[in-house]
């Protein structure tokens, strides 16, 4: 058996974590990584065994996702505004998604979490234990993922897929350059440093996103089943 | 948990008040104002009230039943965050006597008798610099209910804490509510060493009273709005 289930904090009030009884798989990574390409396969994979699969990630809570984006659009926010925004959105998906999935015993596939959140407002200059307190009402996952590419590979990957370069993935708001491509760059070396740092704390499983799909695949695939095979 | 609160560390003070429904903090506030206006200090008021996008979230979640005590109070955090962040913020280091009506202590006050932690919301608040003066209006919570009673019966839902499944009846709920938020603000007062102020007198004994405690902690001097060089008002 896996260690008991708890929230990083006092979590969220009147919650018993006991009833908890699906698994919470969380796969990090930048945009470009690849994740939403493995989420497809590992939930057809997750499907064909008879597992029932629920999906969550940011920006899709009822609650605040509409203004959400707006505010985004005109990036009128300040930063400690945009995140607290954020940590809304995640609460809700938090308590109308992924606890009542639990509860009924789904596997939920969270396309990123509390970390990216955490990393993007570090980088922007929030400080580690106040963001912790926030996040203090999180579930602690069964496993984290964090699928590691390179700033250059992610950059190629834009480019070949005839994608423009995202304003907020590329770190404009903070400023560091005019140039988007020096900024896209700068932006996401500092988001992995980040990561990194993050992985002391919370230790995530980092897997080399830099490869065929078929191989990431199979490597997510062994750690998963480390987690929901009952003799683990 | 008090050491993880900042002082004021700009040039301008921060004045909070804070109180009950039907405290009279509003009117005396606007006293203030206009007494430091006319004396001609450099002022700014601001108050508690939700932006559009917080409106339209909380019209939303309370439509279809969504809001838990976790997400209200975040939402209110956010909304906070940016009218602390556009508005206070800045005019304190403009160096401005910042008079707030209802300040954090409110979302305080209101989050934790909803159920979250207090230690959670104080550090979600913690960002925000402690008043500089933080007046407390207080009177006895039946005084207060018989003025907001009358005075406005129609309740809204999070107002009259509904969500709270207090009572059935929105004037039940009520009182409910404001009595344990009237507890709350209690323990608030002296963790956070607010100047209390009995509210339950003339409003002119109350003001000049309040004027006395404003010249006697803060510079006023210090705060005379002068002309930049070229100007003309």
């Amino acid at each position: 058996m896996n260690q008991p289930r708890t929230f990083y904090g006092k979590g969220i009030p009147g919650v018993a974590t006991r009833d908890l009884k699906g698994k919470l798989i969380v796969l990090e990574g930048p945009d470009g990584s690849g994740r939403s390409t493995q989420i497809a396969l590992l939930t057809e994979w997750l499907e064909r065994r008879g597992h029932a699969v629920e999906h969550v990630g940011l920006k899709r809570s009822t609650l605040v996702a509409n203004e959400l984006a707006d505010a985004k659009q005109g990036n009128v926010l300040s930063p400690r505004t945009l995140s607290l925004f954020y940590a809304t959105d995640f609460a809700d998906q938090l308590e109308h998604r992924i606890l009542p999935a639990l509860r009924a015993g789904f596997i939920v596939l969270a396309d990123r979490y509390i970390y990216t959140l955490m990393a993007r407002d570090i980088v922007r200059g929030a400080d580690l234990p106040w963001l912790q307190s926030v996040y203090s009402i999180a579930l602690v996952p069964d496993l984290v993922m964090y699928l590691r590419v390179a700033p250059q590979k992610l950059m190629e990957r834009y480019i070949y897929r005839g994608r423009e370069l995202d304003y907020w993935e590329s770190g404009m708001d903070i400023g560091y350059n005019r140039s988007w491509y020096d900024s896209f760059i700068r932006y996401q070396s500092e988001l992995h440093r980040t990561f990194n740092r993050l992985q002391a704390v919370y230790g995530f499983v980092t897997v080399n996103g830099m490869r065929v799909p078929r191989a990431v695949t199979r490597d997510l695939q062994t750690h998963i089943e480390s987690v929901i095979s009952p003799n683990g | 948990m008090q050491e993880k609160t900042i002082p004021n560390a700009t040039p301008g003070k921060l004045i909070a008040v804070e109180g009950l429904d039907g405290s009279g903090k509003s009117t005396q506030v606007y006293l203030l104002k206009r007494w430091l206006e006319l004396s001609g200090y450099k002022v700014f008021f601001t108050e508690w009230n939700s932006s559009d996008i917080v409106r339209s979230a909380t019209r939303r979640g309370k439509k279809q039943n969504l809001l838990t005590p976790t997400t209200f109070s975040l939402i209110h955090c956010t909304d906070f965050a940016d009218r602390y962040e556009r508005n206070i913020l800045p005019m304190l280091k403009a160096g401005f006597i910042v008079l707030a009506d209802r300040y954090k202590f409110t979302a305080l006050a209101r989050d934790t008798v909803r159920g979250c932690p207090q230690e959670w919301v104080e550090q979600l608040y913690s960002f925000a610099f402690q008043p500089d003066i933080t007046f407390y209006f207080s009177l006895p919570l039946r005084t207060a209910l018989d003025r907001i009673l009358v005075g406005r019966p129609a309740l809204k839902y999070h107002e009259a804490g509904m969500d709270l499944g207090l009572s059935p009846d929105p004037v039940e709920s009520f009182k409910i509510f404001q009595g344990r938020i009237h507890k709350t603000y209690e323990a608030l007062a002296r963790r956070h060493r607010f100047t209390r102020i009995n509210s339950d007198r003339p409003v002119e004994a109350i003001q000049e009273e309040v004027r006395a405690i404003l010249r006697d902690r803060i510079d006023l001097a210090q705060y005379k709005a002068t002309v930049p060089r070229g100007w003309r008002l």
